[in-house]
């Protein structure tokens, strides 16, 4: 915008006066209408933010904010005065699906981000890149179909006793979802590490192992931390696997052998149900978007921080 | 630590050297040794992937592929197993991405010009940058309040094929703009710098020069992105695309049902016969996919030679 206004003022001013064409006004106005367009995502994240803050405000005088962080019971599409609005079940939940995910899928997202990055021959990573994108391209409801007619049947033979709904098949296939994120992110943070590093470990006589985990994996550490942290982000948002595979049991636990709810499993259940407009049902999936929202916000942050801060420069 | 070993080692009497550097070679064959172990394991760890997807696709096709036949596409949903199809789901995701698709593509080349090709590097430009990337990060069912919240109550849509069209738009849009901003940064200043000398103005030059070129990068960013939004649930779930429609949409305001939508119905039903026709729905859903995919690679290797 500021470039057109240069641009005229340049001119106008000079012997060389622009014509008033048609194609000098839509010269003109084309930057417009681009600034315009580019500011929808501006405008997205503003509109987000304040239907969010806007019904949990009013959720906040209905109910005690110190009762929403500090309460360790959910009930709330329960009927009347039984209502308890405490997120904690909700947030232990998510947090129990998430840590599950990791466990699966930082190890294993690594591991193949070295392997791809370091030790693949060229044919072999040109078949199983592919393979990881379509991995990454699959629906979640997808997973959610795989996760509860498939792993948790699998499950139940080898811990009798089991709950249909529980974390850990959730969490091992949200784990598995985010496993081609963590993979692409940290080899392409490894592959920016430059041929000469890599080469000069070599010739002090390193064996590939010694390279890619003392020389390759610090030097792209930044990179590696950052994808971890957006996955895992990725794993708290993730809404369809836990709303059919984990059940829908508010429960403030830690055993993941459990049926859980976490936040998103629970908006799904409330936007499903016949809750009334306007109502405290209602407003509680604003409250829960918005812890969420702060949840997730707060974790692209760090990764962005991280990426961002320390980053070795070559 | 080599050097300084055999510094070490010089000095002390041959009987220890012999002693040294036979412990050096079995030090050599250990970290040998270790390199091998972690090879396998890394590419132990890299074939889960590759087995959880063969594995998945098994099963869905072992469980889904008997249903598929010509009364699974021509029938709507329905309480009876043998009768239930997926007609009006497919048509309401074709609907969806019909809308999508114009949208998302205007706005995410609009968007993806300004930053690269007018705007100044600046706090403007840099903050909504840093929106957008932020925005992409932002849970998929954040966007579905957002659209309950603006288009199906505040512009009263309803829950209509437009008002999951524009969820949909700004939940993709993140996508388009990025791989939009890859391929236009990738056209070489030179062919800019060609067409100013020979006089074109900076729109025309936007115009017959940049976009061409960048043109399949373009468009191979929008139908993935919209492979994304075809296989979106929890959005669609908060605009409301949840009530049974046994019907298929005539216009952008009647009500819609999707695949993915469809899907989850059938496997939050407790019978077998449910789960084995969602795994039906699942196949049709990743035929969608798989083509969209494949019309991508086609038209870049189209457009591609052509530039």
């Amino acid at each position: 915008m500021s470039q057109t206004a240069n641009h005229s003022a340049s001119t106008a001013g000079g012997r060389f006066r622009r014509p008033r064409t048609w194609r000098n006004r839509v010269e003109e106005v084309i930057p417009k209408l681009l600034l315009v367009c580019a500011l929808l995502s501006v405008i997205t994240t503003f509109a987000i933010l304040l239907t969010l803050l806007f019904e949990t405000a009013s959720f906040f005088e209905e109910v005690s904010i110190a009762e929403f962080v500090t309460g360790t019971e959910w009930t709330a599409l329960f009927s009347g005065d039984q209502q308890k609005f405490g997120i904690l079940p909700l947030v232990s939940g998510t947090l129990l699906i998430t840590v599950g995910a990791a466990v699966v899928a930082v190890p294993i997202g690594l591991a193949s981000a070295i392997y791809l990055s370091e030790y693949a021959p060229d044919p072999v990573r040109r078949v199983l890149k592919p393979i990881l994108e379509i991995l990454a391209g699959i629906p979640t409801i997808v997973y959610g179909f795989f996760a509860l007619t498939f792993v948790t049947p699998l499950l139940k033979t080898l811990i009798p006793g089991l709950d249909t709904f529980n974390a850990l098949s959730a969490s091992l296939v949200v784990g598995i979802m985010i496993i081609p994120l963590i993979a692409s992110l940290s080899e392409d943070a490894m592959m920016a590490v430059p041929r000469s590093i890599r080469h000069a470990a070599y010739a002090l006589g390193a064996t590939k192992l010694e390279v890619a985990l003392r020389v390759v994996v610090p030097a792209a550490l930044s990179g590696i931390v950052s994808s971890f942290v957006l996955a895992l982000s990725r794993a708290i948002g993730e809404t369809m696997i836990v709303t059919i595979a984990a059940g829908s049991t508010p429960v403030l636990t830690f055993n993941i052998l459990e049926s859980i709810q976490t936040m998103t499993a629970y908006m799904v259940q409330a936007a499903t149900g016949d809750i009334a407009y306007g109502s405290i049902q209602y407003k509680s999936l604003y409250a829960v978007g918005m812890t969420l929202f702060l949840f997730t916000l707060v974790m692209n942050l760090i990764a962005y921080y991280i990426a961002r801060r320390f980053k070795e420069e070559y | 630590m080599s050097t300084e070993e055999i510094l070490v080692g010089k000095a002390v009497s041959s009987e220890q050297n012999q002693e040294k550097w036979g412990d050096q070679a079995g030090r050599i064959r250990l970290r040998r040794w270790k390199n091998r172990v972690a090879h396998g394991a890394f590419l132990l760890a890299t074939l889960v992937g590759v087995i959880v997807l063969a594995v998945l696709l098994t099963d869905i096709f072992r469980k889904g592929w008997g249903w598929l036949d010509a009364d699974f596409f021509n029938n709507f949903a329905s309480r009876l197993p043998e009768r239930a199809g997926i007609k009006a789901a497919l048509w309401g995701s074709l609907w969806l991405i019909a809308v999508t698709a114009p949208l998302t593509f205007v706005f995410g080349v609009a968007t993806a010009l300004y930053l690269e090709e007018y705007a100044k590097k600046g706090w403007l430009s840099r903050f909504i940058q840093v929106n957008i990337s932020n925005l992409a990060g932002v849970p998929s069912i954040v966007f579905g309040i957002l659209g309950l919240t603006l288009f199906v109550r505040g512009l009263g849509l309803g829950q209509s094929v437009l008002a999951g069209a524009l969820t949909m738009t700004l939940l993709v849009l993140p996508i388009v703009i990025v791989a939009a901003q890859e391929a236009i940064a990738a056209v070489p200043q030179s062919l800019r710098q060609a067409s100013y000398a020979m006089g074109a103005t900076r729109w025309q030059t936007v115009q017959k020069v940049v976009l061409p070129y960048a043109f399949p990068g373009i468009l191979t960013g929008t139908i993935l992105a919209l492979s994304r939004a075809i296989g979106e649930t929890a959005p669609l779930i908060m605009v409301g695309a949840v009530t049974f429609i046994a019907f298929t949409p005539d216009s952008v305001f009647d009500g819609f049902t999707a695949l993915p939508i469809q899907i989850w119905n059938w496997t939050s039903q407790p019978k077998e016969e449910f789960h084995q026709l969602a795994a039906a729905g699942i196949i049709v859903l990743l035929a969608v996919l798989l083509s969209m995919n494949a019309l991508a690679i086609y038209l870049r290797n189209k457009f591609q030679r052509r530039v």
